[in-house]
Order: C-alpha cells, then structure tokens, then sequence
C-alpha cells in the first residue's frame, strides 16, 4: 500500500517526539532514552517500508505522494502557492532509508549521553525532521523550510554537547567549529535563497511546487542565460553543504566536534542533503544552466577527491581523518553528478549512500574509543584489536567500504562514479582513481598503527561496545553488506529516475 | 474631501473606549486610595481585551469619518493589533513597574492613551490628521521613556528622545505643508487626484515635500540615517517600554507610511520609489553591521530593530498590494517575536537586574523556561525555520523581489545572515557558557505563562499562518483602489 501518509509520519514523529520530549521532565532520563530510542525505530521502520514499498517501473514520476495546500491565492501567491508536496522518487527512497538507518543507529549510539539528555534529543529530533523533510520535499518553500530546519539545531548539538580538539601548536574549541559550521552552512543557503526568489519570479506561475516548475523548465521556460546566472547560485549555495571544495573547511571541523550521533548524522546524511539540492533545484530546474557549469563542477569534485584523501593521509587524530575522508568522498559525489550521464549519475547517488552508512559507521566507532580513552591520537594507540576485538572488526568494515572493496558498498557506488567519468573526462577518472588510492594509503595505515602492532599497556582497561554500540553498529553494516552484495534494489530504484531526469543522457 | 461630511461618532466608539479605560486608571490611582495598586495592569488588560471584542464589530465594514478617519478592515486590523501588543506589554510590565515605577496609574494610562494615537495614525486619510495621531503617540511615548525618574539613564533617553523627536514633527509638518502647497489639499484622495496626471516636468516642492516627510517618519520608526536617537532611548527606557517602542511605534509608523503613500503619493511612485529603496538598503546594512558590536541586550535589539524597519521599508519601495499584506504578516511576526523576547528578558531582568549580554550566561540552567522561549525569539528573528521569522522574511522578500527589486531582496538576504551571528552570540551564553552562579530561578507563573503564549504565537506565524495572511490581504485590499 502507498500512501503519502508514510513520508508525512517521517517529519512529524520527530517533530512529535520533540514535543513530547519538552512534556518530560528532566528527571526522568530514562524516559528521555526510551521516547528516543523508540522514535529511532518507528522512524526506521517507516523509512524501509518506504524504501521497499517503492514500486520500480510503475510509470509514475512520484510515489507516496501527498499534496496538501498550505496558502494559495493570498498576495503573489496563485494556485498551490505554498504546498506540503511530499513524494519520492528513486532517488528520493534509498535517502529516506538512508536517514531511517542513520537515526536509529545514531539514536542507540546516544544512549550513552548523561548531560542534559532531554534537550539533546529534543535537538536531534528536530536535525531528523529536517532532513526527512528535504528528501521528501516536493515543494521549493518546504523544501528550504527544512533544509534550514536541519541547520538550526547544530550550532547548540556541537557548542553543548561537542568536544574541543587540543593540538600542540593550536585548538579548536567546540565553540568555534559549532560557530563555524553554522555560519558557514547559513550563510550558503544565502544564494539557494537568491535562487528560489530569482526561478520564482522568472517563472511567473505563482506556485514554488516543484513538479510544477520542473514540467516548465522541461518546456524550455527558463531562459538559457537565466539558467546559467541561477544554476551556479544552487550548485555553490547546495555543494557548501555538500563539501564543496574550497567551502568544505567547516566539514571537518564541525563533524570532529560534534558528539558521536551528531557526526553520523550530519556527515552520514546533511551532507547528502547538499547533492540533493543540486539534483533537485539544481539539476531538474535548470537543465542547460546544469551542463554549462558542469565542468566546473567535475573539476571541483576531483579537487575534492584528491584534496580531501591528501588532507586525511595528513591527520593524526582519528575524527579529522574521518572527517577529511568523507570531503574526499563526496568528492565522488559531485564527480558523479558532473558527468550527466546515466550510470555516473546513478554512481553518485550509490555514493550518497553508500558513504552515509560507511561514514556514520566509522564516526560510531571513533565515538566509541573516544568515550572511554578520551583521546583520538591514533599514535598512543596500538593494538586494539587485542583489546577491543569486536570494535576492531566493525571498524576494519568502515574502513574497506571506503577504499572501495569488492563485495561492500563503497566498491560498486565508486565502480560506476569512475566508469561515467571515464566516458566524460578520461584524465579526470584516472585521478578519481587515484583518490581511491590514496585512501587505501591512509586506511590501512590506521589499522597498522592503532589496532595492530604491539599492544599499549595505557589500554589495558579499555572495554569493547556496549550493547547499543553493537546494535547501531551491526544495522549499519547490515546495509553495507547489503550494497556490496546485492546492490539491485537500489540500482533499480536510481537508475530509472535518472534516466528521467532531464539534463542526463 | 467629500462633499457632505458624515459625522457618525458611533465609528470611534473603541477609541472613545479606550480613552475611558485611560480616565478610569487615572482615576482608580488617584481617588481610591483603598484599591491595591498591584491590580492596576490587570483591570488595564481586561479592559483593552474587551475594547479588542468591540472593535471586532467593525470588521469587514467599510465607513468614513468626516472624510478624515476610514473605518475600513486596516483600520480594524491595526485597532486589533496594537491593542492585543498593548496588552502583551501591560502584562509583562505588572511586575516591572510594581518594583522600579512610580505612578502606575500614569503609566498605565499613558499607554492606553498612546495606543489611541497608534490607532488613528492607521486610520487616518488626511494630512493633519495623521500628524495629530503621530503627535499623540510620541507624546506618551517622551514621558515613557524617561518615566524611571530618578534614573540618568532614562532621563538622557528621554530628553534626546523628545528634542529629535520634536524636530522631526518639525521636519515632518514642513514636508506636509509643501505637499499641500502643490497638491492644494490635505486630504489623501485629493492629493493622489491632483498628481493623478503625474506632476507637470520636475517639481521641486514636491519633492522637497516628500523627502522631508520621509525624514520625519524615518524617524518616528527609526530608519538610518535618523535612527540615533534609538540606542539611547532603547537603553534608557524602562524595559517594558523598550518593548513598547520597538513594536507599537515603529508598527504604527508603518501604518501611516503605508496608508499615505498608497493613498496620496501612488501616482508619483517614482519620485519617492528611489528615496525609500535607498533609505531601506543602508537602514538594513548598517542596524545589522552595528550590532554585531553591541554589548547591552537593549542595545542590540535597537540595532537589530533598525535592521528590521530596513526589511520593512523595503515594503514601502516596492509598494503594491503583494508587498503591504507581505509588510502586515511580516510586522505581526516581528511584534509578536519582540514582545516574546522582551517578556523574557524582563522577567530575567527582574530576577537578576541585570541587562548586559554577558550575564545571560546559564540562563538556560537557571530558568529554563525563559532561556528556551528567548531562544526561540532570537531564533525567529534570525530567520530560522519553524519560528515566525521564517516564513514572513521569505514571503516578504519574495514579494519585494516579485515587484522587481531583487537586488533589495538579496541585500536583505545577506544582512539576514549576518544577523544570525550577534543572535547566537546571546544563544551561546545562554546555553554553552557556565551560569554565574549556581540554582533554579523561580519565574512567576503569569510570566511563564505569558510567555509560552507569545512563543506559541511565534510557532504559529512560523508554521501555520495562512489565516493570518489572508487577513493581511483584506485588511490592505482598501489601499489600493
């Protein structure tokens, strides 16, 4: 059964739960815990039932729509001004598993927060909704109503709840990256901002409805000199959030300093919202702006590869070099995108999941060590995998997902990335390629100094996952293996969007 | 002017109300020495809500005074409107005064007496009229301002308040004189007539005329370059009256802007379109770069208010129908916004009587409450989602942008984010930094309860606000025929 009820119940249980939440009284962390941990996965449930429920080849551009009129025909408004359009896609439904997955883990991995949990979770719930929201969004004023939404409750998750990085010749205090990523990402949806005002007044149809607009763009409504002064706009405005080089300084930061199911959340999922927005305002709006500035974009992608593999082979803290890793990989992403052709597209979108799992895995585990050694400096560590047998496997997965092994999910997302780049920009693939490269370098050189090697007696007492550890971290790889083995659920769903959307061929 | 004059008193009957209810707290303070003075804003807030159920009676009617005062849906709009803030503010000065005050009953009734002034400078569709309205509120307002007697503070406020204050009247009546020198009435429809085949070539009086009105009421709400008085006046004034001035006064300054040029000066738009797109544009850049440095939580809200008349005034540059019921859903935001954020610094400052942004700091430890709907307030007027800010910026600045001035749309844009930094900087003393000392704060139910319902109006302009909007659009749907 389809119904857009499904996607509605995924913006407002959080939302739900939020309030909820206020209702608590701080007394009770437990209940806190529970109300948590408990919309985790009811949220869960709802995302896979969306994502399997998703019919391939149904002839319908939209399923699980849902169009309720918010205002219309009030001021410049005309008919459906300001709708509540919800729908996926098949580009739409493997982000709302992603989400579904990501939340459920990121709520178990919480389990563990004791400070001033209610509020906490009052602002994660928010972060969720938000991003539900956006992959659900088929109207432009919802669509950046939650992507602000998700946004906004950042800059207190890292300032309170966030931990400060101590190096010997600077610091990055919690306040500073949380002042940083916020601003950063604010001040990028200055230009979709612009964009949104500029398509809706070019349009002159009244309405921010987003099939509506896309039907006019496909028409050839949009001027080709108005689509290249408005595409850059979006692809900035969305790459920011996305870890466009030279924007993505705040990505690193930010995600080091946020608590554990902060950094999943916000690398594993927000940043997939940035590509999104270039496929969704950028891409389907503006069809011939989109192939003008492609070049542009593929070459920042690959800057983005290289760059953020080079940055991370320079780190010695476990989260920066996570953090650069995932500016490396969306790297991909963008390349993907760039190409415009069918099966780079369809690898970019693989990637956006792929890494949301891979990437909230690995912040799962570096939470994991971090919460009981207080430390990240891989080189105190070593041999971990005596100590923390478990941890030490869930982490070597991460970490072969992201140098692309065979048989996990990074493999296929970055196999058909390269075969598209290839097909477009020869030169640009074969240093795609060696981006994969040098993340095996900067991998399996962790593994060396920190979980093999000679055990360090400072160590002795650490303590393998908890239960919720184990439980976030296991549903995580579930999908991983999934991906890597059995990816047709998900190339099915992509590629028969993509052949749809218009700038592709 | 219409030929025969229709004098139906029964039109004003909330006005002549309210200046009942304003006699009655006079009297109550001064001949009945056995009434409990503690109850004064209560009977004060009973008796403007049930003035808000009389005037309800005139909505969707369409009436005039004497040719001077219409009686139409903006008219009710705003009765409603600055009545229900006028009531906001009473309620969140019972404690205030009752500590810091003397005269309640004067201030009382000066505020009533002022919200008459605020009514009539909406209602009004005559030159004199309109400055007499003007007059009146600012009057109340010079005595609120330095009502804390005894305080430098307030006295410097109010003193610099009312010298500018009068010399901007002065500015203002002058421009009014030179627009009735060339339009040879003082009444808006003959005026909007005699321009209605555009002035004949350049015409400097007119001009002249329109650009010290301009000055005049850029002052009255606050516009750069005629803002430095606010500052001050914010930082000396009373806080209640603090919150007063940035709703009521600057709100009502709106009124009258938006009912004079779409009344009287539509015709010659392009005399003045120029002068208000600019004065929004600096208005905008400097109140938000200006309070990037501001120390005092008075003080940054007087620059951030300046940064919203920029927003507002860009309404006014882009004048049509669209803009002006965007500018009435932007402003109902805003003053539900403000009053939200000033119910809880109040309410601070009575716990603590202190007003520097610093000594926030663990507010959110120490009245939870009140650090959550302050919050939500800063939020809102940072432009954040789910509060109000949100959707009136984006349907104010798209509506300003649809009328064809997207470069003042985008400014707003930019300074809109700026605004966001100095607003988290309260946000993180409130919720990151340590509290300076340790222990709950016990805040009175009526505060906390004042102040949940402003925040839930916040929510509301935020998610929900079609009914609120389209009452936007009938209210200004008489503007413009």
């Amino acid at each position: 059964m389809q119904t857009g009820y499904i996607l509605l119940a995924t913006i407002a249980v959080p939302l739900l739960a939020a309030v909820a939440l206020v209702l608590v009284p701080s007394r009770y962390p437990n209940v806190v815990r529970m109300i948590a941990v408990g919309t985790g996965f009811v949220l869960f449930g709802l995302s896979l039932y969306a994502f399997f429920a998703y019919q391939v080849s149904s002839g319908k551009d939209f399923q699980f729509e849902l169009q309720w009129v918010w205002i219309e025909n009030v001021g410049f408004l005309g008919d459906n001004g300001i709708t509540l359009h919800l729908g996926i896609d098949g580009i739409g439904a493997p982000m709302v598993l992603l989400t579904g997955i990501v939340t459920f883990a990121g709520t178990l991995i919480s389990n563990k927060i004791e400070y001033r949990n209610k509020d906490y979770f009052i602002l994660l719930m928010l972060l969720v909704a938000g991003v539900f929201g956006v992959f659900c969004s088929l109207d432009m004023f919802f669509w950046f109503f939650f992507y602000e939404l998700a946004v906004l409750p950042m800059y207190l998750l890292i300032g309170v709840w966030g931990s400060s990085s101590v190096f010997p010749t600077f610091s990055r205090t919690k306040e500073y990256s949380a002042l940083k990523l916020t601003l950063v990402l604010v001040g990028a949806s200055v230009p979709i901002f612009i964009g949104i005002f500029a398509t809706f007044v070019e349009s002159g149809l009244g309405t921010f409805d987003l099939p509506t607009l896309w039907a006019y763009a496909e028409q050839g409504g949009f001027d080709p000199n108005f689509q290249k002064i408005i595409f850059p706009l979006f692809m900035i405005g969305c790459g920011v959030l996305a870890g466009l080089w030279p924007f993505h300084t705040w990505s690193p930061d930010g995600h080091v300093a946020a608590p554990t199911a902060v950094s999943m959340l916000h690398a594993g999922v927000l940043m997939k919202l940035g590509a999104f927005g270039i496929i969704r305002l950028g891409m389907q709006l503006m069809p011939e702006g989109a192939e003008f500035w492609m070049p542009a974009l593929i070459t920042l992608g690959t800057i983005n590869v290289i760059y953020g593999a080079i940055s991370a082979m320079a780190q010695t803290d476990f989260k920066y070099m996570v953090g650069y890793s995932s500016v490396s990989h969306m790297g991909y992403v963008l390349m993907g995108l760039a190409t415009l052709n069918p099966i780079g597209v369809n690898g970019a979108v693989l990637q956006m999941f792929s890494h949301g799992v891979m990437t909230a895995l690995m912040f799962a585990m570096v939470g994991v060590l971090y919460d009981q050694a207080h430390t990240r400096e891989m080189s105190l560590f070593g041999g971990l995998s005596q100590r923390m047998p478990r941890f030490a496997a869930f982490f070597a997965v991460a970490g072969l997902a992201s140098l692309g092994l065979p048989g996990l999910s990074g493999f296929v997302a970055e196999f058909n990335v390269f075969v598209g780049t290839f097909q477009t920009y020869p030169a640009l693939g074969a240093l795609g390629v060696l981006g994969a490269a040098i993340t095996a370098v900067y991998i399996l050189r962790m593994f060396a100094v920190a979980f093999f090697g000679p055990a360090n007696p400072r160590w002795d007492g650490l303590k393998d996952m908890s239960r919720f550890e184990l439980a976030g971290g296991a549903l995580l790889i579930a999908f991983i293996l999934l991906m890597g083995v059995f990816p047709s659920p998900f190339v099915d769903r992509i590629a028969e969007t993509v052949l749809r959307l218009p700038s592709v061929s | 002017m219409p030929s025969e004059l229709n004098l139906d008193y029964s039109l004003l009957t909330p006005e002549f109300c309210l200046a009942g209810l304003a006699a009655l707290i006079l009297a109550l303070d001064l001949f009945v020495p056995q009434f409990k003075r503690e109850y004064l804003p209560y009977v004060t807030a009973v008796g403007l809500l049930a003035i808000i159920g009389i005037s309800l009676g005139w909505v969707n009617k369409e009436s005039q005074f004497a040719g001077i005062l219409y009686i139409d849906n903006y008219t009710s709009f705003f009765r409603v409107f600055f009545i229900a803030t006028t009531i906001g503010v009473v309620l969140m000065s019972a404690q205030f005064v009752q500590d810091r005050l003397r005269n309640p009953g004067e201030y009382y009734a000066l505020l009533v007496l002022s919200t008459i002034g605020a009514i009539y400078m909406a209602a009004s569709r005559e030159l004199l009229t309109a400055y007499i309205s003007l007059e009146l509120l600012s009057f109340s307002l010079y005595i609120l301002v330095s009502f804390a007697k005894f305080d430098e503070r307030s006295n410097e406020g109010g003193m610099k308040y009312m010298l500018l204050g009068a010399f901007s009247s002065a500015l203002f009546l002058y421009g009014l004189s030179l627009i009735y020198g060339s339009a040879g009435s003082t009444f808006y429809v003959d005026i909007s007539a005699s321009f209605a085949n555009g002035t004949s070539g350049f015409d400097l009086g007119v001009l002249m005329g329109l650009a010290l009105v301009l000055a005049g009421l850029g002052f009255k709400v606050a516009a750069v370059p005629f803002h430095m008085w606010t500052p001050d006046a914010y930082e000396g004034a009373p806080l209640p009256i603090t919150a007063y001035l940035s709703a009521t006064s600057k709100a009502a300054g709106f009124a009258l802007l938006l009912r004079l040029f779409s009344g009287a000066f539509m015709p010659i738009a392009d005399d003045w379109q120029w002068m208000i797109a600019g004065l929004a544009a600096i208005t905008i850049v400097l109140g938000n770069l200006v309070a990037l440095q501001q120390h005092n939580i008075k003080r940054l809200l007087a620059y951030s208010s300046i940064g919203q008349v920029g927003y507002m005034l860009m309404a006014i540059a882009a004048l049509s129908h669209d803009t002006a019921s965007a500018l009435l859903l932007h402003m109902s935001g805003y003053v539900i916004t403000n009053l939200a954020a000033f119910t809880c610094i109040i309410a601070w400052y009575n716990l603590t009587e202190k007003e520097e942004i610093e000594d926030f700091r663990g507010m959110a430890e120490r009245a939870p409450l009140l650090a959550a709907g302050l919050a939500a307030a800063l939020f809102s007027l940072s432009g954040m989602p789910l509060f109000a800010g949100f959707f009136t910026k984006f349907i104010l600045f798209q509506a300003v942008a649809s009328e064809g001035f997207l470069w003042l749309a985008i400014i707003a844009v930019v300074m809109s984010f700026v605004s966001l930094y100095y607003y988290l900087m309260v946000i993180k003393e409130m919720y990151i930094s340590e509290p300076a000392e340790e222990g709950r704060l016990s805040v009175p139910l009526l505060v906390n309860g004042l102040a949940v319902l402003l925040v839930a109006g916040v929510f509301y302009v935020g998610i929900y606000p079609r009914h609120l909007f389209e009452a936007a659009q009938e209210a200004t749907k008489f503007l413009f025929v």
